[in-house]
């Protein structure tokens, strides 16, 4: 099959980032914004020539409400008495975009505030993204609301970055027809992005590049580039082969993730084989290495939720007060009225004087007077399962496992807890559930678990290990549940032997104990041996011996030595 | 961006049919819808508002009060004279604090003039409108309990910072999110009258319809809404017609029987449920111009009525929308 180069993809990711960037510069209110990932001297020079074609204003991460929508400047309106308003970022932006540094570590009111300026169009986005995990990005609520995403990890160049102005108006294009359409719509269903915003942009893509090059109609390269730009980065999952399995839908069994609707896409496909094809062949073409990676894999990357839910306490708004302190009434802080005036009394004779005022007017008040009110707040707990799903665990007993995590959850939400599952067997301990509250996500992770081979008990305890640190390091506490029978036979290696595996496990309790982290073992098999005992021991834990528990019961016994939902 | 005329919306009916019956009759209590990211939620939200025809309200008065209002609650409005203005659409964003919802001591006023004063939040803003929350799911649990308690007594009471100010706050909540990025606390979701799951649409056409209308309305805003203005016109003089309509409606005891047992045989417990399931087949009723509640506008709204309240056994597959429909074929065959 001939694609006449169409889905080639560029030398370098440079350049579809500056076609990137060219788009967005044409019609910012269109485009919203891009999101630019991989930090380096690419993205700097690209950044450096953005600025050069569009107002760029740092956003930067700190930033509170007050700065970021406007209002009355507090310590200025106090030395001179009247009210002095601020414009807010997103005001002084307009026009122009705000530029975020480091946007995967975004706060998640802060992308809320953005998410809505994007909505109104009063605003555009460049997010720079710095994550070094796949996982991790910038909130989703504005990658989605911005059309471009390119990846300037693998660029290499960084020289001669130049922005050619546009040749023609996005005005001046015509609107797709509907083979165009159809041809974008089918493509963003094979590559499994339903967002309509991605398929809405994609199609302004299209026709943006026309006018970049003057033209008045969108044609295939047009549309191919669009789908490169737009649509390849958010894909899901694969598009099906075409070429190397026969037209009648014989492709492989789909991953279990996926729901695709082979029945759609075999009709779509011969109404129009043509533009389809080419299209598809773009995307896979330039789908990233790291998202091709895992969607060869059959699971599609899972970005940050928006806000990382509970990712930080907000010790400055709410839970027990403790004393007020001096400060600024900023970012959700609460003025403590009564010591602020408390603070401001003595001076008032001096003020007064030196202001020349009368006796008898009213206070006078500085920045400095201000107090606010400071709140304790207990971290809030996550609990992480380390469930053995290998055969010596009795891959019968794996559901009872399952359903006790599932059942903890149900209790997470009704108080503030988290809970993240690792799953260990064979040669490999993997973090299936990431610290969530979400029963929905947790229960498909869960229906997904498969059982049966070797037990990599080490490899199992550094993953929570490893989970259980990250946890911490963000304020928050940790417990750790490990069901297992704890006959460990893999090494920390995933070389297999008793003795060796043994005693890596023993290492990797120790650690575990040295941290400090409350730990419990549960042992669910049907005959529970010593090895349990002592890997709790180890831990500086406590045991659990349930070989006959369903479900309810583990979750009644584990709440009864642990009281998860106690935290907070 | 210019607001989206509903009836330019392709698909999305369960979602619109809600809203609707929340434009007829307010006192169900708000509309939680689940789904992804792109599905047009917050577009059928606002354009929802748009549509809605203006509200006489007191002039310059900072909650919009209607004239019941006015007598209700002199303390907080004056006598001014009856104005027009657009049904408010407030979005609220996630990281709004406590303050700026329910509102807090004027501390300019405060500080200058030691003038103790009520800068009226965002519940003030939305009285008499819509309060659209996206991602309720991640809002912290304390102004989500607030807005609900807000929501379901119509006035918003503040006794903090030496105020005492109590003042009209009556909205339709639309709480939107995506669960699996966090869930609300049933407790909370109880007390949404409707819940919806929305998808993007997979079938082709209906997503190339959708690309072609907001080209078209990128293109020329302003002929867009023009040529949509007699369709928004239309649904606008069902809802009215609703309105007014509904206070004829009632159900027999039969019907009452009904949801009754529906919600028994769901396992749907307490008494909101069923509560809401009449009057929204009640609003239905009068949203389609029927002249009685009949058990078919019951089965139609039972599911959104009722997904949300099922006592959920987090080790039973099946989900809320089988399991009623399920029930309705048995008890209603």
């Amino acid at each position: 099959m001939t694609v006449e180069g169409l889905g080639a993809p560029p030398a370098d990711p440079l350049e579809d980032a500056v076609l990137a960037a060219r788009l967005f510069v044409s019609a910012p209110q269109v485009f919203k914004g891009l999101v630019l990932r991989g930090p380096g001297p690419s993205r700097e020079a690209l950044v450096a020539a953005l600025a050069e074609n569009i107002a760029l204003r740092r956003l930067p991460g700190h930033v509170d409400d007050e700065r970021l929508l406007g209002g009355i400047n507090l310590a200025a309106s106090l030395s001179a008495g009247r009210p002095i308003r601020q414009t807010g970022l997103i005001e002084e932006a307009r026009g122009g975009a705000l530029i975020a540094g480091m946007a995967e570590r975004m706060d998640g009111a802060i992308a809320g505030r953005l998410g809505q300026a994007l909505d109104e169009g009063t605003t555009a986005l460049v997010l720079l993204d710095d994550a070094s995990e796949p996982e991790e990005g910038p909130p989703q609520s504005l990658s989605e609301r911005v059309a471009f995403i390119a990846d300037l990890s693998a660029s290499r160049r960084w020289q001669g970055v130049e922005m050619a102005p546009a040749a023609g108006h996005l005005a001046d294009v015509a609107p797709l027809d509907d083979a165009a359409l159809r041809a974008l719509a089918a493509t963003a269903e094979a590559l499994g992005v339903e967002s309509l915003r991605a398929l809405i942009f994609a199609g302004e893509t299209a026709r943006a590049l026309a006018a970049l090059e003057g033209r008045d109609a969108a044609g295939k390269s047009d549309l191919s580039g669009a789908v490169r730009l737009v649509l390849a980065p958010r894909a899901t999952r694969l598009p099906p082969q075409q070429q190397d399995a026969p037209p009648e839908e014989e492709s492989p069994p789909p991953p279990p993730d996926s729901e695709r609707d082979d029945q759609s896409d075999s009709e779509q496909q011969q109404q129009e084989p043509d533009l389809f094809e080419i299209l598809v062949e773009a995307a896979k073409a330039s789908i990233p290495a790291d998202l091709l990676a895992s969607l060869v894999q059959g699971k599609a990357p899972r970005r940050s939720s928006s806000s990382g839910t509970g990712q930080k306490r907000k010790a400055a708004t709410r839970g027990k007060p403790l004393g007020a302190r001096p400060g600024m009434p900023r970012g959700g802080a609460k003025l403590a009225l009564i010591d602020s005036l408390r603070a401001a009394v003595p001076w008032q004779a001096v003020r007064k004087r030196e202001a020349g005022a009368s006796e008898t007017s009213s206070i006078l008040m500085r920045k400095e007077d201000l107090r606010i009110r400071r709140f304790e707040e207990r971290a809030a707990r996550v609990t992480i399962f380390a469930v053995d799903a290998s055969g010596s665990a009795a891959a019968a007993r794996l559901a009872e496992a399952k359903g006790a995590v599932e059942l903890m959850l149900a209790q997470a939400y009704v108080t503030r807890s988290e809970v993240a599952l690792v799953a260990f067997r064979g040669t490999t301990a993997e973090l299936l559930l990431p610290p969530t509250r979400s029963l929905t996500r947790a229960r498909r992770t869960l229906s997904q678990l498969p059982g049966g081979g070797g037990t990599p008990l080490a490899l199992g305890l550094n993953a929570v290990r490893e989970v259980a640190e990250s946890v911490i390091a963000r304020g928050r506490s940790a417990a750790l549940v490990i069901l297992t029978d704890g006959r460990a036979n893999i090494a920390a290696d995933g070389s297999p032997g008793r003795p060796q595996a043994a005693a890596d496990a023993q290492a990797a309790a120790k650690a575990i104990a040295v941290q400090g982290i409350d730990a419990l073992v549960v042992d669910i098999s049907a005959r529970p041996g010593p090895e349990g005992a002592a890997l709790a021991n180890a831990l500086g834990g406590r045991f659990l011996a349930l070989p006959r528990a369903d479900a309810r019961m583990i979750q009644k016994a584990i709440n009864a030595v642990q009281p998860i939902g106690r935290a907070a | 961006m210019a607001r989206f005329p509903f009836s330019a919306i392709v698909g999305q009916d369960d979602m619109k049919q809600a809203l609707l019956i929340a434009a007829v009759d307010p006192s169900i209590g708000g509309v939680m819808v689940f789904g992804d990211r792109g599905t047009g939620k917050s577009t059928a939200a606002r354009a929802l508002a748009s549509l809605l025809p203006p509200i006489l309200a007191a002039e310059g008065c900072l909650y919009g009060c209607s004239k019941e209002d006015q007598a209700r609650y002199p303390d907080v409005c004056g006598t001014g004279k009856m104005v027009k203005r657009a049904v408010p659409f407030v979005d609220m964003p996630l990281g709004a604090t406590e303050d700026r919802v329910i509102g807090s001591l004027d501390l300019e006023r405060a500080l200058r003039s030691g003038e103790k004063a009520f800068e009226p939040g965002l519940l003030a803003k939305a009285h008499r409108g819509f309060l659209y929350i996206d991602e309720i799911n991640l809002l912290e649990d304390h102004l989500v309990d607030l807005l609900l308690d807000v929501a379901a007594s119509g006035e918003n009471v503040v006794e903090r910072e030496g105020l005492s100010v109590r003042h009209p706050a009556k909205f339709v909540l639309i709480g939107s999110g995506n669960p699996e990025e966090g869930e609300l606390r049933p407790q909370l979701l109880d007390r949404f009258g409707l819940s919806l799951e929305v998808r993007t649409s997979k079938d082709i056409e209906v997503r190339i319809a959708i690309m072609k209308l907001v080209a078209e309305n990128e293109a020329d805003p302003e002929g867009f809404a023009a040529r949509w203005a007699d369709a928004d016109a239309a649904i606008l003089k069902r809802v009215a017609k609703g309105k007014a309509r509904l206070s004829k409606l009632s159900a027999g005891d039969e019907l009452l029987r009904d949801a009754a047992n529906l919600c028994l045989a769901v396992g749907a417990d307490g008494l909101r449920g069923e509560l809401t399931l009449m009057r929204a087949a009640r609003a239905l009723a009068a949203l389609e111009g029927a002249k009685s509640v009949t058990r078919k506008h019951l089965i139609a709204i039972a599911p959104s009525a009722l997904r949300h309240r099922l006592r959920r056994d987090v080790l039973d597959e099946t989900g809320s929308t089988v399991r009623i429909t399920r029930a309705i074929d048995e008890l209603f065959g």
